[in-house]
């Protein structure tokens, strides 16, 4: 990053508080929400056998992610503290609610599948997960960009479309990994096409954002972003190639599976980066004033 | 630095400090920082640390300039920094000079009329007082940081043995008794000043316009612009150099103003993902 003048060098704004799990969510619970929206779209295309596997990642999702999210809480006892109030302003709050209705949806329909009881309720809580799904994958991104973190908010148009699509490429590769590979066509597709529109998605952030965009790529960033393109290439296409024998399926599911995780880290660990150097929240801003965009604070 | 310093119209500016109009009710309420006649003592800091219950920062040495605390924090509700430039003073006795400027600022949160971190808030713990000052109620807050990183200015932030978020508070509790908040009262050059927020602006106008007609063309104002990115400050300054050389962001905004763009982003994106998984389909026998 050019040179900006600072105090002393000293970071502007705080560091996001947020540990590792909240990077672990980011990941769950876009395999969640698109894995019950994968799950929705089998059901209503007859292949029972892909919807029954598809739900039951979603709800592995929904049951891992609240006690990441809670336990990253400096006071996890007041975790209903979330359920006070609804606010649009805060993408944290839309996201508890989205959060917490996606998880009871799929945790009802997945009781009346496994128990074969109540078909009906089962339908309907399967097609509210499945419409919640898309809502889920992404609401994430908002929450993240709607801060000062520089590289988050640079990033604010992109960072949407590249998790929607590596959820999808997460849940594909998920559902393909479980499901005997003569049902489980269309979600080696959704691996394969999430998967392109991730790598397509992420290219067009970092050319967009330029020098904002580093943090991306420097630092440790810059073998988890190899490591998260690598992985997730390498299997979408062992999943394209190769993916009706079962080996190639689990190979090429874990790999993108790998990917998607290492994405989720890079785009979280980029927050940090951004904020440790004042240059990256000086810098844009000086130049929209110098620019006469703004007359400054 | 006498030419700026010992100002007869400042002192004498008589600002009623009281919160209530007298019929009772609130008004708003803030800070006027005038930078140009701080001496760095840190009674602000003092004062806010021993009212408030701030616990202490560790003591560490920074080596830069004469701060040793750093940073406005969760633990440092007022941060007084010290800049040393190498740009020679005008004094009335040239023998004086030795050709170094010190700044000095005390920093606080802003309490700005558009907060981010208000907004952003998913319990509903960061509220607006009557008298337009931002707060965190203590007894709401679960510690999941998301103000931390919403706030432009880096003013919050966790505490790690209690995990809840602290930050300056206006003294909220001295203001409910028609008290000025601490550091400003401790401030003995009054380069903190407290009052009504629309007298405080009117009084810094006229205090810029002072120093430019002598000759302190560096002085400006900031956070005095009700249009800036945060809809303006409750508490402004008013600085010699620009702001990022006190630490501060030249044009902060908050991040919720761009809250439509993102759900709409958002939107786009989650269609495409339905779209994405029904064609996953295309071409399936039922």
């Amino acid at each position: 990053m050019t040179e900006a003048r600072s105090y002393y060098g000293r970071p502007l704004l705080k560091g996001p508080v947020w540990e590792p799990d909240i990077a672990a969510y980011l990941f769950t619970g876009g395999l969640a929400g698109a894995s019950a929206t994968l799950a929705a779209a089998a059901r209503r295309r007859g292949n029972d056998v892909l919807a029954r596997r598809a739900l039951m990642v979603a709800l592995a999702g929904l049951i891992v992610s609240p006690p990441l999210l809670i336990r990253d809480l400096g006071r996890p006892a007041r975790f209903h503290h979330m359920l006070r109030v609804l606010k649009v302003t805060s993408p944290m709050s839309v996201g508890t609610w989205v959060l917490s209705a996606s998880g009871l949806a799929t945790g009802v329909a997945t009781g009346c599948e496994v128990l074969g009881v109540m078909p009906r309720l089962r339908t309907a809580t399967e097609t509210a997960a499945g419409a919640l799904g898309p809502a889920l994958a992404t609401y994430t991104a908002v929450l993240i960009a709607d801060t000062a973190v520089p590289a988050w908010h640079e990033a604010r148009f992109e960072l949407p479309f590249v998790f929607a699509a590596s959820s999808a490429a997460s849940a594909g590769a998920a559902a393909a990994l479980v499901t005997p590979a003569a049902s489980a066509r269309p979600a080696r597709r959704l691996c394969a096409m999430g998967a392109l529109v991730e790598l397509a998605a992420t290219g067009v952030m970092e050319r967009r954002l330029g020098e904002a965009g580093q943090p991306y790529s420097t630092g440790g960033n810059a073998v988890s972003r190899r490591l998260a393109r690598g992985l997730t290439a390498a299997g979408a296409l062992a999943m394209t190639l190769t993916g009706r024998r079962r080996p190639a399926a689990i190979l090429g599911g874990l790999s993108v599976l790998a990917g998607a995780a290492c994405l989720r880290w890079t785009v979280f660990a980029a927050g940090a980066h951004s904020v440790r150097d004042p240059a990256y929240a000086v810098g844009p801003q000086r130049a929209r004033i110098e620019r006469g965009e703004s007359r400054g604070g | 630095m006498t030419a700026i310093s010992g100002d007869p119209t400042i002192i004498s500016h008589d600002i009623d400090v009281a919160s209530h109009h007298p019929d009772g009710s609130p008004r708003a309420m803030g800070f006027f920082t005038d930078t140009s006649i701080c001496i760095g003592c840190k009674a602000c800091e003092v004062a806010c640390k021993e009212w408030n219950l701030v616990p202490d920062d560790g003591l560490s040495f920074t080596g830069d300039s004469y701060d040793n605390t750093g940073s406005i924090g969760c633990n440092s509700w007022r941060h007084v920094a010290f800049i040393e430039q190498g740009r020679p003073v005008a004094v009335s006795d040239p023998e004086a000079g030795d050709g170094l400027r010190w700044l000095m600022s005390s920093d606080v949160c802003k309490h700005c009329a558009h907060a981010a971190c208000l907004d952003v808030c998913p319990t509903g713990a960061l509220f607006r007082t009557e008298f337009d000052t931002v707060v965190v109620q203590q007894d709401i807050c679960n510690g999941c940081g998301y103000c931390v990183s919403a706030c432009p200015f880096g003013v919050l932030d966790k505490r790690r043995e209690d995990g809840r978020v602290w930050k300056c508070t206006l003294c909220y509790d001295r203001l409910r008794g028609d008290l000025e908040p601490a550091c400003a009262q401790a401030c003995p050059t009054k380069s903190i000043q407290f009052g009504p927020v629309d007298e405080l602006l009117a009084l810094a106008r006229e205090r810029v316009d002072t120093l430019h007609q002598r000759g302190v063309g560096d002085a400006r104002l900031y956070g005095a612009d009700r249009d800036n990115g945060v809809g303006g400050f409750g508490a402004f300054f008013l600085l010699l150099d620009q702001p990022e050389v006190y630490g501060l962001p030249p044009d902060p905004v908050v991040s919720t103003r761009r809250l439509g763009q993102m759900w709409g982003a958002a939107a786009a994106a989650a269609g495409a993902l339905a779209l994405g998984v029904a064609a996953a389909f295309l071409g399936e026998r039922r």
